[in-house]
């Protein structure tokens, strides 16, 4: 035990804690003053805040940012909505409430009280939103009752409004609230309980410059909960305009033209790789999500086997089927063994050990060189031009080309495609490549997928010469005052030097296949403006031997087991502006299906431009 | 081991007081959640059991004499820390903050652990090293490496409100050692420096709910919410209040919080300025008396325990008070005997055995 005397007997102690006890009685002394100053001085003050008027301070919502195209046509609007929502502390009686409710607007009491039920969970401050988007004449009978319906808080909401209904949905994206569980994150400290935040695409990437910031109003409100006051504290800030690189024209050509078929057309400037039209059907209604999409509408959209929720044109992964074949060209090319005159003769099939490898024309197309084979695409002659220039060498121009990666596309989930090598096959499975899989490349099946945005960008770098550009979507940012605050910067991915010749001869040679007879996309040439181009069919199962594929010709074969039907293109030949790669998931033939609507967007394009020269011409 | 003088010295005042507050808390709980039907078992009830529990453990560490303790403070100290980390790699994460662990199925809170923990490693420590003129900085260093530590792992979590605790605690049991003037002077300083320097290690919500103490109109809606709604129950009780059960503001759910961190703002307006004095008054006595048993505390150690714990009653009682009448920011710090919650009457009543421990054993040798 301690020898050290007892705290009492040592000196200056006992002054310590007299001290400290007066500090300690000083302290609570200094809490009953401030009591003093709250409870007697300020009594009639808090009095009158709680009692008679309570004080409500209600956010002003800020209108989120228009959404305009590259030509000023406006795609996204706001318009306001009405929602009747109930404040909890100033309801008294719930069910005499509800049922002077249901009687003035004719609706179901049950329903009220769901909606109750569902928004207990939110913080107590917040009012339950019971009826949403009521439209005018239901507000104004509200509004004209609201003695009968004390607690009851008509509130305008700015909801978004979309004038061109679905068109070009997955490039805009949604709205929803922000959950409970977002607003404990840092990022979005400055939001309140309840506000609406893009959860996708562009709603979402461009979420800090389309929000705006919220005004505030202080409201006075007396016991009833009727109002007695309302002062604009701080006056809403409306968010910023964007400006989309896309063509709404060409946009609904597009969408018109792939029809009922589920697919992606995707159309870039060749130049500096702004997107012109982004199409991925089905699609959604952004209408449906702009009030708050059912459960019920939910899982429909969830459950259809055509994924309307999944931007194809973005995610979509593709066996690009013959539309490969230009990157095989090249590969071929870069080796000495092969030249764009350099012949092999098609009898309609090769034999690599016991493996037969067939050509789509059973009776083969004779002696054919790089010309012939782009223009009739030739299977044979780019089964032997792969495996002269070897899967590596194709993987490494495909991706000079901008395939097998991302595209860096603005914003997020963007799929990367495949393109297989060696090294990938031994990483992935462990074994080692096979020649009949370089066949297989070749013609862009086997393990090569692309998405539809890939390959729009593969065609543009043929036109140009050799740039990928990174696809841009928003042209520029415009501010309140009309002050650009973000425009945008072309950017060069990769930007190869092809030699000269191989270059041209790809070109000619998919000039050919539009306009000259006996080319693949004949039927889809138009007279205005020749463009270049190559289709493709790729096959969703392995082919079939010939006596399925009789028994199975045309519609008899179920949907899902359909080839998809693909065509990617520029124009005008001579001197490309525009690139245009089209998908039509299970669509069949690339030359019947996908071509023409690849036609139709070039129509629009070039009409348009007529147009324009004839009555803006300082716009360009 | 039982000696019979342990139940004549026990201090039945001290518990008489404690009682007094814990049964004017439940009744305000009872009060302020009156309006919520729903609850399988009323707030009150379970506040009920939980003083039930609270006066078991003040009997349980009655029992056995507080000096086995100084031994054990080293293991208890280690063990703390040890758990501390433990939370920051393993632990539950609950409203963006991990403080929990699970520990042999029971959830318990490392920091909440250290306020008492903290006062019997530093009472070992002070009572040991002495030094009539006070401590210089030089001797501070360790007794601050003892603090520091723990403090830093809380506010890691981050729980700044229970670090500063924590910290005040320390700081209070430091200054009854004794602290040479200079060194005082030093701290001060440096503190001021700190306190400019740490604002910028503070998270975005820590900022925020210092920036609305300032100018609680700056956010109504959000972080400035509560203590506008707060000043608004305290100042329209009046200097009668409006009666048990009365009270509009807590009744109509305005106030937020009220069972557990703004139970006193309920008691305010329902009970007003005279009530409000009574339970100052109940609290003050609660600190002195604790004082004035550590004066006549056996020995040194028992002396710092009992200092130790009647400065965290203090700093608890003054921080929670402050809070809700709008004098200090809103850290989330309860009101001991006062807040619904198992874990603050757990580590109050702890702290309250140890004290009545100390003041049982005075005459014994």
């Amino acid at each position: 035990m301690s020898l050290n005397p007892s705290p009492e007997e040592t000196p200056g102690l006992r002054r310590r804690f007299i001290i400290s006890s007066l500090i300690v009685a000083g302290i609570f002394f200094v809490l009953a003053l401030r009591l003093w100053y709250l409870q007697i001085l300020g009594v009639d003050h808090y009095r009158e805040l709680s009692e008679r008027n309570r004080i409500r301070y209600l956010a002003i919502e800020a209108p989120r940012g228009t959404i305009f195209d590259r030509h000023g046509t406006l795609l996204v609007d706001n318009r306001p909505a009405f929602t009747v929502s109930a404040l909890r502390q100033e309801v008294d009686d719930r069910e005499q409430l509800f049922q002077n409710l249901g009687q003035l607007l004719e609706i179901e009491v049950g329903q009220l009280e769901e909606r109750w039920q569902a928004g207990r969970g939110l913080p107590g401050y917040r009012a339950i939103p019971l009826l949403e988007d009521i439209g005018r004449q239901a507000m104004e009978k509200v509004q004209e009752h609201s003695i009968d319906l004390p607690g009851l808080l008509v509130e305008v909401k700015s909801f978004r409004s979309y004038p061109h209904g679905e068109m070009a949905a997955h490039l805009f994206g949604y709205l929803g609230e922000v959950s409970e569980d977002d607003l404990r994150q840092t990022e979005f400290s400055s939001y309140r309980s309840g506000e609406m935040v893009g959860k996708t695409a562009l709603e979402r990437m461009f979420e800090e410059k389309l929000r705006g910031s919220a005004g505030q109003k202080r409201i006075e409100v007396n016991v009833r909960g009727r109002e007695l006051r309302q002062v604009t504290t701080r006056n809403p800030l409306p968010g910023q305009r964007l400006y989309l690189t896309i063509d709404a024209n060409l946009q609904r050509v597009a969408e018109e033209a792939l029809g009922e078929n589920a697919g992606a057309v995707v159309a870039l400037d060749v130049n500096n790789g702004e997107v012109l039209a982004f199409v991925s059907l089905p699609t959604f209604d952004p209408a449906l999500f702009a009030r708050g999409v059912s459960s019920d509408e939910w899982q429909e959209l969830i459950d259809n086997p055509q994924h309307p929720m999944t931007n194809k044109a973005l995610r979509g992964q593709y066996p690009p089927g013959s539309t490969f074949k230009m990157a095989v060209a090249l590969a071929a090319l870069e080796t000495d063994a092969v030249k764009a005159s350099t012949k092999f003769y098609c009898d309609g099939r090769i034999h690599l050990g016991s493996r037969e490898f067939r050509c789509w024309k059973k009776n083969g197309h004779g002696a054919v060189d790089l010309h012939k084979a782009i223009k009739e695409s030739c299977d044979v002659w780019f089964y032997r031009a792969g495996l002269e220039a070897g899967i590596d060498r194709i993987a490494s121009v495909a991706r000079r080309l901008g395939l097998g990666e991302p595209t860096g596309f603005p914003f997020g989930g963007e799929r990367s495609g495949l393109i297989p090598n060696r090294e990938w096959k031994k990483k992935r499975f462990g074994t080692s490549w096979y020649d009949g899989e370089t066949v297989n490349s070749s013609i862009g099946q086997g393990f090569v997928l692309t998405t539809p945005l890939q390959l729009a960008s593969m065609t543009a770098a043929l036109a140009n010469g050799g740039t990928v550009w990174r696809p841009q979507i928003v042209q520029k940012v415009v501010n309140l005052e009309g002050d650009t605050d973000w425009v945008l910067k072309p950017e060069k991915l990769t930007e190869t030097a092809w030699p000269k010749e191989s270059l041209q001869a790809v070109q000619k040679a998919m000039e050919s296949v539009v306009n000259d007879v006996g080319g693949t996309a004949w039927r889809s040439r138009l007279e205005e403006v020749r463009f270049a181009g190559k289709t493709g069919t790729a096959q969703v199962v392995r082919r079939k031997s010939d006596e399925e594929e009789k028994a199975q010709e045309g519609d008899d074969i179920s949907y899902q087991y359909r080839d998809h039907a693909l065509f990617v293109s520029y124009a005008p030949a001579k001197n490309p502006q525009i690139a245009v790669a089209v998908v039509v998931e299970h669509g069949g033939h690339g030359s019947s299906v996908a071509a023409p609507i690849a036609r139709a967007v070039y129509e629009a394009y070039f009409s348009e431009e007529k147009n324009e020269d004839v009555w803006s011409p300082a716009q360009q | 081991m039982f000696d019979r003088r342990l139940i004549t010295h026990f201090n039945w005042t001290y518990l008489l007081l404690i009682l007094m507050i814990s049964g004017i808390g439940i009744t305000n709980l009872y009060s302020a959640t009156s309006s919520w039907t729903n609850a399988v078992q009323p707030i009150y009830l379970k506040q009920f059991y939980w003083l039930g529990i609270g006066l078991l453990i003040v009997v349980l560490i009655s029992v056995f004499d507080y000096r086995h303790l100084k031994y054990l403070s080293l293991p208890m100290y280690g063990g703390n820390l040890l758990l501390l980390i433990l939370v920051l790699v393993v632990g539950r994460t609950s409203m963006g903050a991990t403080r929990w662990i699970s520990l042999a199925g029971i959830n318990v809170q490392p920091s909440e652990i250290m306020k008492i923990v903290i006062i019997v490693a530093l009472a070992s420590y002070f009572s040991e090293k002495e030094h009539l003129r006070g401590f210089s900085l030089r001797e501070l260093i360790v007794p601050a490496l003892m603090l520091g530590v723990p403090a830093l792992l809380i506010m890691k979590q981050p729980d700044l409100g229970t670090a500063l605790l924590v910290l005040c605690i320390g700081g209070t049991m430091a200054l009854f050692a004794g602290v040479r003037r200079s060194a005082v002077a030093f701290l001060a300083l440096s503190g001021f420096a700190a306190a400019f320097g740490g604002w910028f290690l503070l998270h975005d919500y820590q900022k925020q709910r210092i920036l609305t103490f300032l100018n609680p109109e700056r956010d109504p809606l959000g972080a400035g919410y509560h203590i506008i709604q707060s000043k608004i129950a305290v100042g329209s009780g009046g200097f009668s209040g409006l009666g048990f059960m009365k009270g509009t503001q807590s009744q109509l759910s305005f106030l937020p919080e009220r069972h557990t961190d703004f139970a006193f703002s309920v008691f305010a307006e329902e009970w007003g300025m005279t009530g409000c004095l009574l339970l100052l008054v109940l609290y003050c006595l609660v600190v002195v008396w604790g004082l004035h048993i550590a004066l006549r505390a056996n020995d040194r150690f028992g002396m710092y325990l009992a200092i130790g714990v009647s400065s965290m009653l203090f700093w608890h009682i003054v921080v929670n008070l402050g809070m809700v009448i709008g004098l200090l920011p809103v850290v989330g710090v309860p009101l001991p005997l006062f807040s619904y919650g198992g874990t603050s009457m757990v580590t109050t009543m702890t702290g309250v055995g140890v004290l009545m421990n100390v003041g049982m054993r005075r005459f014994m040798f």
